[in-house]
């Protein structure tokens, strides 16, 4: 079902206003925290509220949290991670322009939690208004006494910038926002050290999707149970989806987790465009392996679309009609990886390279025999052998459509075309 | 000096906020490219200088980071999403229809120096597709129709010879 948490006051054009959140109950989540809670306490209610990370991994958001050493003489680190390159998702961007206090006070109790007074929100950079949204709401916090020093005289100070990239989908990756963040060129880092340990200059740091931050207020004010009664026994909660492709009507959705996907692109997103039919859903964003029709009734949670062989991944549900040549679909997808690489260990910077050249040469009407099991090989030498998950995120929409869409693939390489091509014509 | 005084002040203020002045590149490459369009070495050591660290490592961010162009673009930079939400959608005949009205191909400036075409990966506006950048500006949505009309507004624009705003 649909339910509506974090954008429980999205339509509101007035919410963006610091008096219009406050009057909504915004910010009583962080003077609470700050009047009445401890670190450790607040820690505990996220982990009893189930919060998972929203960015795409999935990882508790409490369990998160804990990993900061209590005992280290290091200044620690907040950082909201609002680099959405992943295609298909475009969800942050309407929490920032719509509702940037709530990603502010996220963000707040997050770094209280931690032991942080200095935060950052990391925008990427082609996201100018969404950034600038961000930045009028942090000007408005601080000048309310809410950001600062002393906040709500409880003694805490609380620094917070925003931070815009340069248009580098590898800067979402947390240890290359991190690299990117302190200057560096945008490069993932080898873990272990994990960023709780030596993120940010060094120092202990939490990265956390914007999504995740922007509902931690509502789980401090309605309490870890009210949270955690949402959504399925693993999966609590509400979750964006980012609707998008062959549908009707194109969106971002929130839903309470579990929901049947067939309620979000029927009973939400109105069923197909024009009537086509539908050939394969991309369900977490480009980086998730495909779906197939006869799934569309897979519940939308972690669990449900692991066993149905794909993940929830950020929740870009991506729709693709019977007109649409996967070969086409994957070289567009390949492209995109190629170029994102941040080219530091070499099974992802040749690999996707190598990808890129063979799979466009089967889309060009050059194929060759044996070049699908080229692709299969250079596939299993990318995967889990990488510095970072992009090369695992460049292979798995590969190694699907090729399981799925085998045939596909061969008719191109034997007929030198398309099985089915459509030029797809905008309005 | 090629940065404004208004420029290299935003710099120095937001330089302050970073525990670390090198964090301050990427901010400092952002606002020489709002001012100028596009970066260059020039503009590195200027960088390089205010931040008080040495040019290479100016030079060096801004070799990684793709949304800054390295050479003159026109006044308007148009860049169209080629990302698969958005092809789906048709961005492939929205990259055609701009270069016919606009009488380039994708990676060319028109000859008046008004409107530079590129495609870039996707801009996070999925649902709203096909959409595309002009300078800071998202335009989603996009039809024949609200192409041809933003066109005319932003020739409009330069004709009247408005400040570069990007
Ligand atoms: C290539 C790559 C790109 C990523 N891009 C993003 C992103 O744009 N936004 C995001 O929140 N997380 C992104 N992530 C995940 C982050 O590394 C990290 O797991 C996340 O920000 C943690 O926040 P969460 O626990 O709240 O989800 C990306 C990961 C990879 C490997
Ligand atoms: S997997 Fe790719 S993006 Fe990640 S570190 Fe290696 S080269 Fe860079
Ligand atoms: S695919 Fe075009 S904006 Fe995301």
């Amino acid at each position: 079902m649909e339910k509506k948490i974090l954008f429980k006051y999205i339509d509101d054009p007035l919410q963006v206003n610091i008096d219009t959140y406050m009057s909504h109950g915004g910010y009583k989540a962080w003077e609470k925290v700050l009047k009445s809670m401890k670190p450790a306490e607040v820690i505990d209610e996220m982990k009893k509220s189930g919060l998972r990370g929203r960015g795409g991994a999935g990882f508790p958001a409490g369990m998160k949290w804990s990993f900061i050493p209590k005992d280290s003489p290091k200044p620690r680190y907040l950082v909201c991670n609002a680099d959405e390159s992943e295609p298909g998702t475009c969800k942050d961007r309407v929490l920032m322009e719509h509702d940037p206090h709530a990603v502010v006070e996220g963000m707040a109790i997050a770094a209280y939690a931690i032991g942080s007074h200095q935060a950052f929100c990391y925008v990427r950079g082609e996201f100018a208004y969404p950034a600038a949204m961000m930045e009028k709401a942090i000007d408005e916090a601080y000048s309310k006494g809410i950001l600062g020093k002393n906040i709500f005289k409880s003694g805490y100070d609380l620094e917070m910038v925003v931070h815009t990239g340069g248009g580098a989908y590898i800067c979402g990756e947390e240890t290359a926002l991190l690299n990117s963040l302190e200057g560096e060129r945008g490069m993932s880092r080898i873990r272990p050290p994990f960023p709780a340990i030596e993120g940010l200059y060094g120092c202990p740091t939490v990265v956390n999707n914007v999504e995740t931050l922007a509902v931690v207020p509502q789980v401090i004010n309605m309490g870890a149970e009210w949270y955690a009664a949402i959504g399925t026994e693993k999966s609590k909660g509400t979750k964006i989806f980012s609707l998008s492709g062959h549908i009707k009507r194109p969106g971002n959705y929130e839903l309470e987790l579990g929901t049947k996907l067939s309620y979000l692109m029927n009973d939400l997103g109105g069923g197909m465009l024009d009537g086509h039919k539908l050939k394969a859903i991309i369900p977490g964003g480009s980086s998730t392996p495909f779906l197939l029709p006869n799934q569309i009734d897979t519940p939308l949670d972690y669990e449900s679309l692991a066993a149905a062989g794909s993940m929830l991944g950020s929740g870009a549900v991506i729709v693709i009609d019977e007109r649409t040549c996967m070969v086409w679909v994957i070289e567009r997808l390949i492209h995109f990886y190629k170029h994102e690489s941040c080219g530091k260990c070499t099974p992802c910077r040749e690999g996707t390279g190598w990808l890129e050249q063979l799979i466009g040469r089967i889309e060009a009407g050059e194929g060759q025999q044996g070049d699908l099991e080229k692709i299969d090989s250079i596939c299993d030498n990318i995967l889990g052998r990488t510095i970072c998950p992009l090369g695992d995120a460049a292979v798995m929409p590969i190694q699907s459509a090729l399981k799925l869409f085998r045939d596909e693939f061969q008719y191109h390489i034997d007929n030198k075309k398309c099985l089915v091509k459509t030029e797809f014509e905008f309005k | 000096m090629i940065l404004k005084e208004k420029a290299v002040a935003e710099i120095k203020s937001r330089m302050v906020r970073y525990p670390h002045r090198k964090s301050a590149i990427l901010p400092a490459l952002t606002v020489a490219y709002r001012q100028e369009g596009h970066l260059s070495p020039a503009l590195y050591r200027e960088i390089a200088k205010i931040i008080e660290v040495p040019y290479i490592e100016v030079a060096e961010a801004a070799s990684f980071y793709t949304m800054f162009p390295k050479e003159p673009v026109g006044k308007y930079l148009i860049q169209v999403c080629h990302n698969i939400s958005c092809a789906l959608l048709g961005a492939d005949s929205l990259i055609h229809y701009l270069e016919e009205k606009l009488g380039i191909t994708k990676g060319e400036t028109t000859p008046d120096d008004i409107f530079t075409l590129i495609s870039v990966e996707c801009l996070g506006s999925c649902a709203t597709a096909p959409m595309m950048q002009i300078n800071d500006k998202f335009y989603e949505n996009l039809t024949r129709e609200k192409v041809d009309r933003i066109l005319e507004e932003l020739r409009e624009q330069a004709r009247n010879g408005k400040e570069n705003t990007v």
